[in-house]
């Protein structure tokens, strides 16, 4: 059964929460909230129901998190937010630039968030997300400077772009860096280590490194913790645990669409079915949907054979893609699925990507969404 | 002096008044009355962020442990930006 869902949607320009009726068919809009902001991530406690944070800058102004306990009435800044050690020599010192990805802690921690920055960073708040440390295991890792070099990055800069725990485990976690690819700690971010094997890195002397790859998203299948998904800068992979060599499963995607995107979206209940959206990562690297016709591709064999699901879209001359963060699930029976896009319009689809409708257009450029009970 | 990106801080004021002897204690005054407001200007090397600027009398400032006259104006604005 579906049920009211809630849309917390960051985009360039400020952060909107759009709410549906039971049927996910009209949507209510509230916002803007903090208008002219960079929002990275707006994200829900799952834990309270009620704790949203959100990553905010501005073009000017230095980054924050911005905390609200009441469903996005009232907000109250991070009295102490993400931020690197004062170094030694200060003039070279790493600063934040912005905060990327917001992830509550494990359920048996309530109050403890995570959140992954620009320059890639980790940092944990134990109080809700009102004070932020930096997590020395992964900043002061001796490592750091081979798994972040200098110069790396994207365009927005090098990402600390992903955080996910094992619902098993709290100690257990994964991330996902743009310049080191995906690494785990096994003891609550106190050590970390590289897990990349197998997966290319096209840009680099070693096209199958130890480290050194750029792993857009992440994401464990619900059902089958075991199983992680990952969308890289060079291809869809599928990694079973505990096995440690990523299989390349976008191979078997058309090779004129091939299996370059941001993000990778497993179905809750079906450990075999994700969908992904692909962006053309030929020649220059447009980053648009392929042939300007948009497409999510789903596969139901655990990434054997993808199928094509684009009724809805337009067909031709529409030249969005869909960032890091902005394509997610909302966990109900038939499951919804969102996409925000790089043009601000929103779509949905009410049948496991059957077909699609926009449900918003116009706004800002979309850089997350996020699906939510309301 | 006070730019409109952070007159929220402050209520709205365009100026407000701040004591100490050095930039960088000028700033830790200001967070003090308007918590914050430091590290949208300041990052956590005490730099000035990029598409800041901060000038004491006329002259451009970015050393916090510069010295700061009684008395002086303290001017924050936020840089030609684009986007």
């Amino acid at each position: 059964m579906a049920s009211a869902t809630q849309l917390l949607i960051g985009t360039r320009k400020g952060a909107w929460i759009f709410k549906s009726d039971a049927d996910r068919r009209s949507w209510s809009i509230d916002g803007p909230h903090f208008l002219g902001s960079v929002i990275n991530h707006l994200v829900l406690d799952p834990r309270d129901g009620r704790t949203l944070l959100m990553a905010a800058k501005t073009g000017h102004l230095g980054p924050t998190i911005f905390r609200s306990t009441d469903g996005g009435k009232t907000w109250a800044e991070a009295v102490r937010p993400p931020a690197f050690p004062k170094a030694a020599d200060p003039a070279s010192g790493r600063a934040v630039d912005h905060s990327f990805w917001l992830e509550p802690g494990h359920a048996s921690e309530p109050g403890v968030w995570w959140a992954g920055t620009s320059p890639p960073g980790l940092f944990v708040s134990e109080d809700g997300g009102a004070t932020w440390d930096s997590v020395s295991g992964f900043n002061d890792h001796p490592m750091y400077d081979k798994w972040v070099p200098e110069g790396a990055g994207t365009p927005d800069g090098a990402l600390l772009n992903q955080i996910v725990i094992d619902p098993r485990d709290a100690a257990h976690m994964y991330i996902a860096t743009s310049t080191g690819g995906v690494f785990e700690s096994r003891d609550r971010a106190r050590t970390w280590g590289p897990l990349n094997r197998g997966v290319e890195a096209n840009f680099m002397p070693d096209p199958y490194p130890e480290y050194g790859q750029d792993a857009h998203y992440i994401a464990l299948s619900p059902p089958k913790l075991d199983r992680i998904w990952q969308q890289n800068h060079c291809g869809i992979y599928r990694l079973d645990r505990p096995g440690e060599t990523w299989e390349r499963i976008g191979k078997a995607m058309p090779s004129e669409v091939g299996d370059i995107g941001f993000t990778i979206i497993p179905h809750p209940r079906d450990p075999d079915t994700a969908w992904v959206f692909p962006m053309d990562g030929t020649d220059v690297w447009p980053r648009t949907s392929p042939g300007g016709a948009p497409a999510v591709y789903r596969t139901r064999d655990a990434g054997a054979s993808w199928e094509r699901q684009d009724s809805g879209f337009p067909r031709e001359q529409a030249w969005f893609t869909v960032k890091r963060q902005a394509f997610c699930a909302d966990g109900h029976d038939p499951l919804g699925l969102y996409l925000g896009a790089t043009n601000g319009e929103v779509w949905m689809s009410d049948d496991e990507g059957g077909g699609w409708r926009r449900v918003a257009a116009h706004l800002p450029e979309i850089y997350s969404v996020v699906a939510a009970p309301a | 002096m006070i730019p409109s990106q952070l007159q929220s801080y402050c209520g709205g004021a365009s100026r407000v008044e701040a004591e100490g002897v050095t930039i960088g204690a000028v700033f830790d005054d200001l967070d003090r009355r308007f918590p914050g407001l430091k590290f949208r200007v300041i990052d956590e090397q005490d730099r000035v962020r990029r598409h800041m600027r901060v000038f004491v009398g006329g002259e451009a400032a970015c050393d916090m442990a510069a010295a700061i006259a009684d008395g002086a104006e303290l001017m924050i604005f936020g840089a030609l930006s684009g986007g």
